[in-house]
């Protein structure tokens, strides 16, 4: 025994355990070959490892769409509730419950077109939650009609001559909202998106990520894309460009183009700790 | 502790129910004639810790009172008329996922903006059918200043017993009349609180078949579960086996259906012996109450079958009193929504339906007309 040589200390890179965080006997899930969805719960999953966060402290809620049937898949407490509604729900919890962290799945319909109330307003609040926005521009589930994110000219079913609708900046929206956090990333860029998505549930107060991610089935599919592939290399890699870099680019190379990464953070007064610092403090105080 | 005396507001006292009964969430949007409720407890919830928040509009109000419930509060939300419209779909929401809530609708003039000052009772079908599917719904009626604060618990305990959301209904005239009340001493009142779970986490269903009605646990209580809209299995997650989504209609109708009579709750007076009874409920009854004494005054044997719940609808007590009266009359501040119900019920009297909708109360002469009338 003691002529065996010391052993080497050697780097094992773990593979990550998605089980820890999946619910594994509510698979397959519904989303369709070549969705982005899937790309940005990997990203949300590895983010939410890195915070070290118990699973009984984090509320997942949603509201109707492709994008809101992730709380199903994933081993928190979760709700899916509403079309549009999942902000005003989340709003009750973290107010019930400020001790727990929550974030919503939503879609860039479900946030932006029925919950666009509620989204503004909870940006107004800033609430302690984290916003993931499915940006897909387009209604996934009821099959291809044109969001409120989907661009001038674009084909849906419902704009089969196409939109004439100008789309949401939805971080702008955020932003001027009140949200003290805005990012946007892509399901191209995984790695940055899990460094977005962790920097965002650090965050206290309200944080957006806009996610734009591809939906082949429809939004593809009516607009002459290729594949899954190609429509991320276009709208996801081509079409946008990070923040830091684009300090560095004329201004003709950012024409068109979406910025990714952290796009604002402030400090904020959130919403539940001046309920307790001033409603309650003053409501329980003697005089 | 001695009782407190107060003069108070029917909305008023509902704020002194909904504390009474444990209250610790209100969201709210503002609405004539229900204000008065979200202003209470603006002031009174954060003295007791509890929770007060002005959402965006009704639809995010209720949202935000189901999920504080999922959070483990009791829960509130307060509204009227064009309010209780845009709730619907919500409480859809928290009949099918089953989460205890009380929801109170002043009625107002409707349709629409309709009548914002003036009392109505014309929510009474909205609250049974107003969102979409079949779904259990109870709803109180109280009449009186004092039992809009009963009422109030009442249906803070039904909800939680029963794990559903429960519609404290009453008109404008209630809500905003004032009268001397007696604000209940702790243990006066039953509380009925939300039972603890406490099994093993992994043996937790929140619509375990085993239970008529399974316990909720609170979202961040170590139970891990999932809650869904759509229609769902015992694990909370969902489904499209038709075996399962058809047990799981029946289930949640019957988990009331089978407790109709302790739900139910009639206030009876002079009915042995009646030959016409009427049939009425909130501030209409106050003045039904004063033409059948006015009538047995005059020797007529009238009588009042007061419901303080509507929904589920007391069909068998008007069905026996209907074989052994001439009529039952039905005086409402509608076109005729209980009245159907009654017609629906009754097996042999006449039903004889008194509607108001011009903004004003059904009068104690108009209902003793109606008396004198089907004696
Ligand atoms: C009140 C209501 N209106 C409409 C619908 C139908 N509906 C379901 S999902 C959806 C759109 C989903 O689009 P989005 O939020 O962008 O998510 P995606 O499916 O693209 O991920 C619509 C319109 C509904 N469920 N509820
Ligand atoms: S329809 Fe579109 S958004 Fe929905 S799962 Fe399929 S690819 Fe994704």
């Amino acid at each position: 025994m003691s002529t065996a040589a010391p052993e080497k200390k050697e780097k094992v890179v773990q593979p990550f355990d998605y089980d820890k965080y999946l619910r594994p006997n509510k698979l397959p899930h519904i989303w369709c070959p070549g969705c982005g969805h899937g790309i940005v719960l990997k990203a949300l999953l590895r983010a939410i490892d890195k915070t070290g966060l118990p699973k009984d402290n984090i509320v997942m809620v949603s509201g109707i769409g492709c994008s809101s049937r992730t709380p199903g898949y994933v081993d928190f407490n979760t709700m899916h509730t509403l079309h549009g509604r999942a902000m005003a729900f989340a709003t009750g919890i973290k107010f019930a419950r400020p001790d727990l962290k929550v974030i919503v799945v939503t879609g860039d319909g479900d946030a932006l077109a029925i919950g666009g109330n509620h989204f503004i307003h909870a940006c107004r609040r800033n609430i302690d939650m984290t916003v993931l926005v499915y940006t897909n521009a387009t209604y996934g589930m009821t099959g291809g009609q044109y969001s409120p994110t989907s661009p001038i000219g674009s084909t849906a079913t419902t704009s089969r001559y196409g939109n004439i609708e100008p789309p949401f900046d939805t971080c702008e929206m955020a932003k001027a909202s009140g949200a003290s956090f805005v990012a946007r990333g892509t399901a191209y860029h995984t790695i940055e998106l899990e460094r977005t998505i962790y920097d965002a549930l650090m965050h206290k107060g309200m944080s957006v990520v806009d996610i734009i991610d591809a939906c082949p089935t429809y939004f593809g599919r009516m607009n002459k894309y290729k594949s899954a592939t190609q429509m991320m290399e276009i709208l996801e890699k081509d079409n946008t460009v990070n923040i830091k870099q684009a300090d560095k680019l004329p201004p003709e190379k950012l024409q068109g183009k979406m910025l990714r990464g952290v796009l604002h953070k402030v400090d904020r007064p959130e919403y539940c700790d001046q309920y307790e610092e001033h409603v309650i403090k003053k409501a329980t105080s003697k005089e | 502790m001695a009782q407190k005396k107060k003069l108070l507001q029917g909305n008023e006292a509902c704020v002194e129910g909904a504390l009474y009964a444990g209250c610790k969430f209100y969201a709210g949007y503002p609405i004539t004639p229900s204000t008065e409720i979200a202003e209470g407890l603006s002031v009174r919830l954060p003295k007791v810790g509890g929770k007060f928040i002005q959402m965006e509009d009704e639809i995010a109000s209720i949202a935000a009172a189901i999920g504080g419930s999922v959070a483990g509060l009791k829960s509130l939300t307060a509204t009227s008329g064009p309010g209780f419209s845009l709730k619907q779909e919500c409480l859809g929401y928290a009949c099918i996922a089953e989460i205890p809530l009380v929801i109170v609708n002043v009625m107002r003039g409707g349709p629409s903006t309709g009548y914002p000052t003036g009392p109505s009772q014309a929510d009474i079908m909205q609250a049974k059918w107003g969102t979409h599917g079949d779904h259990p719904v109870i709803a109180v009626t109280p009449s009186y200043v004092q039992e809009i604060l009963s009422e109030t618990v009442r249906a803070f305990n039904l909800a939680e017993k029963f794990r559903t959301p429960v519609i404290v209904l009453y008109d404008e005239i209630i809500g905003h009349m004032r009268e001397p009340i007696t604000i209940p001493v702790p243990g006066e009142l039953e509380v009925i609180d939300r039972e603890k779970v406490t099994c093993e986490a992994d043996e937790y269903f929140p619509y375990d078949e085993r239970y008529e009605i399974a316990p909720l646990a609170p979202f961040g209580s170590g139970y891990r579960f999932h809650v869904t809209g759509l229609n769902h299995k015992k694990d909370g997650f969902p489904t499209n086996d038709s075996k399962q989504i058809d047990a799981n209609n029946r289930r949640i109708m019957r988990k009331i259906e089978n407790h109709k009579e302790e739900i139910w709750k009639n206030e009876e007076t002079f009915l042995d012996d009646a030959e016409v009874v009427v049939f009425t409920l909130g501030s209409t009854a106050r003045s039904a109450r004063f033409a059948v004494n006015k009538a047995r005054e005059e020797g007529i044997k009238a009588g009042l079958l007061r419901p303080l719940t509507i929904w589920p609808f007391p069909d068998k007590a008007i069905t026996e009193l209907s074989k052994r009266v001439k009529a039952i009359i039905v005086p409402e501040m509608n076109l005729g929504q209980m009245t159907l119900e009654v017609e629906r019920c009754s097996k042999k009297a006449d039903v004889v339906g008194i509607h108001r909708v011009d903004g004003e109360p059904i009068t104690p002469a108009q209902i003793l007309d109606a008396i004198k009338k089907h004696k």
